[in-house]
């Protein structure tokens, strides 16, 4: 630590005002403050005397995403090995995921980090950590086997026109890694469907390596084919068998988290640690999460009294627990930069969240993903019902005064 | 219900903006703050609402091939359907004359913001846009054809309002220079474009 702290001490005379490599400041300003706490203060303006910082909000969001992404890592190994009928132990697995998982990160990073350095140079202002926790939800929320070269295209697409031209972290106003996982879902539909969700299942179909059972359709790839067909047929009630107790999509084996998915957001304990990290230091807003847990319960209860297919029969619990829905709860809808402000707003906006996610992955089979959608569209909507709450607010307080 | 499926295709699935495009300039000119948005939305929903209507029942009796017959059976063949972009436009300019003068009447801080726009809402895509899905479409009812248009017209409410917000709230943000004002817009109405597309392709 002391010698790391010597060498940026020694070389900072070069960055600095007249420095050989002064047009470099900011890049070394964002490593300096990165590794150890500044010895600059604010200069201006009221401000509130208080450990938190974006840096280390960053940072707990990341610590919070620890459990999901190891337990993502193991799940692409297990499932990779039980697709092909092949008994293997934990190092085993975690190496398989290892291999999938750190190029994801390595190019989620580079990529967005590297626009990002691109912009800060360009434009003056420092550099963000804001680019900390997209660049680690954007490989949790991608299918195994998708391309890097796509993911790179995506990352770029959502940190230039999603963030930076709006000014940078703090100012967008959709999530940067939903749009980056929107873009691929429009722009490469065929890419982003199908046999991505195990890894290698395409090629061990082909040498005819593949477990019965194991297509490499997600939960909710095998619901959507239920829609518009009769409950009582073979096929469908074959569907829905995977769903009941001992099924390979059995509640219990959902929240546990070993099936196929995204690879974060298959288990629930995981997501749930992290949720409670984000709880307890305050940083996520509980308001949110349970407003978007209960408008999914609710909607998923709806859907039961409706039972007009087989996937709206499905319990509400286990409706909430299958695809993003938990993994867009926590980490997504809490996203302070794009959601609702105000507390009333955050209650609406988190309600229809949940609600409108159960809802478009029951009604449009197309987009199985709906929480990704139903996330995305209340960001847009979210300043309009902070606009509405505040004028509320206003209205009330007014009629008080004429009261008096 | 199926009252309830069309006005719910008109606010999301058909989008009069997202999913079609239509009525951006008055979309994009107005939508600085959210007070003149709404306004300019309210006239939207009602001119549309009652254009809509009376563009059916006009369609219905007297511009459509046989819809004459009504009056005398020797007009049976008379097709008048040529007419229809003239007679729908006609209708909706007298239309948005009427709101003017309301507006004018009851709301002139309102009229004084939306200037130039109000008057303009007469050659609003989205409104002859509305009139002419009716007519393609051919709703079996004026109930549904008018349901079809107040969907329509709060769905561009809801556009316009959303857009609105997004503007109110980015007004601090640092946006690169080339890009204030319209440019930024474009892109927020391509981001919420995306949003939107959440609903396409849905069966109701």
């Amino acid at each position: 630590m002391k010698a790391l702290h010597k060498l940026i001490e020694s070389v900072k005379p070069h960055f600095e005002e007249g420095g050989k490599l002064s047009k470099f400041w900011v890049v070394f300003d964002s490593l300096e403050t990165f590794t150890f706490t500044p010895g600059h203060v604010t200069k201006s303006g009221s401000h509130i005397r208080d450990g938190i910082d974006l840096k280390r909000t960053m940072f707990t969001v990341i610590v919070a995403l620890i459990p999901a992404l190891l337990f993502g890592t193991w799940n692409i190994g297990d499932q990779y090995f039980a697709s092909i009928g092949q008994d293997a132990d934990l190092l085993e697995k975690m190496f398989v995921g290892a291999i999938k998982v750190i190029p994801l990160i390595v190019v989620s990073y580079g990529v967005g980090l590297g626009i990002e350095f691109y912009f800060a140079a360009k434009r003056g202002h420092g550099i963000n950590e804001g680019f900390l926790v997209s660049g680690m939800l954007i490989p949790l929320i991608m299918p195994v086997d998708v391309p890097l070269w796509m993911v790179a295209v995506a990352v770029a697409f959502a940190v230039i026109i999603g963030k930076e031209v709006f000014g940078g972290t703090g100012m967008n106003i959709v999530n940067v890694a939903l749009t980056s996982r929107a873009f691929l879902f429009f722009a490469y539909p065929k890419q982003m469907s199908g046999e991505i969700w195990i890894h290698d299942v395409a090629s061990s179909k082909g040498a005819d390596l593949l477990v019965d059972g194991h297509t490499g359709a997600t939960a909710l790839g095998h619901l959507a084919g239920t829609v518009g067909k009769v409950i009582d047929t073979p096929a469908v009630q074959g569907i829905m068998g995977m769903f009941a107790d001992g099924g390979m999509f059995s509640l219990h084996n959902c929240i546990i988290g070993n099936i196929p998915g995204s690879i974060g957001e298959t288990s629930v304990i995981a997501i749930l640690i992290g949720a409670v990290i984000l709880i307890a230091t305050g940083i996520g807003s509980l308001r949110i999460m349970a407003s978007f847990l209960v408008g999914g319960l609710f909607m998923g209860f709806l859907f039961n009294l409706m039972g007009m297919n087989a996937f709206m029969t499905l319990a509400p619990l286990h409706q909430i627990v299958i695809g993003g829905f938990m993994f867009g709860m926590v980490f997504m809808a809490t996203d302070p930069v794009t959601a609702a402000s105000t507390n009333t707003g955050k209650i609406i906006y988190g309600f229809l969240g949940g609600f409108l996610s159960i809802m478009i992955r029951v009604f449009n089979p197309a987009y199985p993903e709906g929480v990704m959608m139903a996330v995305l569209f209340m960001n847009v909507m979210a300043p309009m019902i902070d606009h509405y709450v505040l004028q509320a607010n206003i209205n009330r307080r007014q009629k008080r005064l004429q009261n008096i | 219900m199926e009252y309830f499926s069309i006005f719910v295709k008109g606010i999301f699935v058909e989008n009069m903006i997202f999913a079609y495009f239509l009525g951006m300039c008055s979309y994009l000119a107005v939508s600085k703050t959210v007070k003149t948005a709404n306004g300019l939305g309210l006239a939207v929903i009602f001119v549309l609402g009652i254009t809509v209507p009376i563009n059916y029942l006009l369609e219905n009796y007297v511009l459509q091939e046989g819809a004459l017959a009504w009056l005398d059976p020797d007009f049976a063949t008379v097709d008048l359907s040529f007419l229809s972009y003239i007679m729908f436009i006609a209708v909706i300019a007298s239309m948005v004359q009427l709101v003017e003068m309301i507006v004018e009447k009851f709301a002139p801080a309102l009229y004084g913001a939306l200037g130039i726009f109000l008057p303009l809402i007469a050659v609003n895509c989205s409104i002859l846009g509305g009139a002419l899905f009716m007519q393609e479409r051919q709703y079996p009812s004026i109930g549904e054809a008018t349901i079809f248009g107040l969907g329509s017209g709060v769905g561009w409410w809801l556009a316009i309002v959303a857009i609105a917000a997004i503007r109110e709230k980015i007004r601090y943000s640092n946006v690169p220079a080339p890009l204030q004002g319209l440019g930024i817009t474009y892109i927020i109405t391509g981001l919420m474009g995306i949003a939107f597309m959440s609903f396409m392709g849905i069966e109701i």
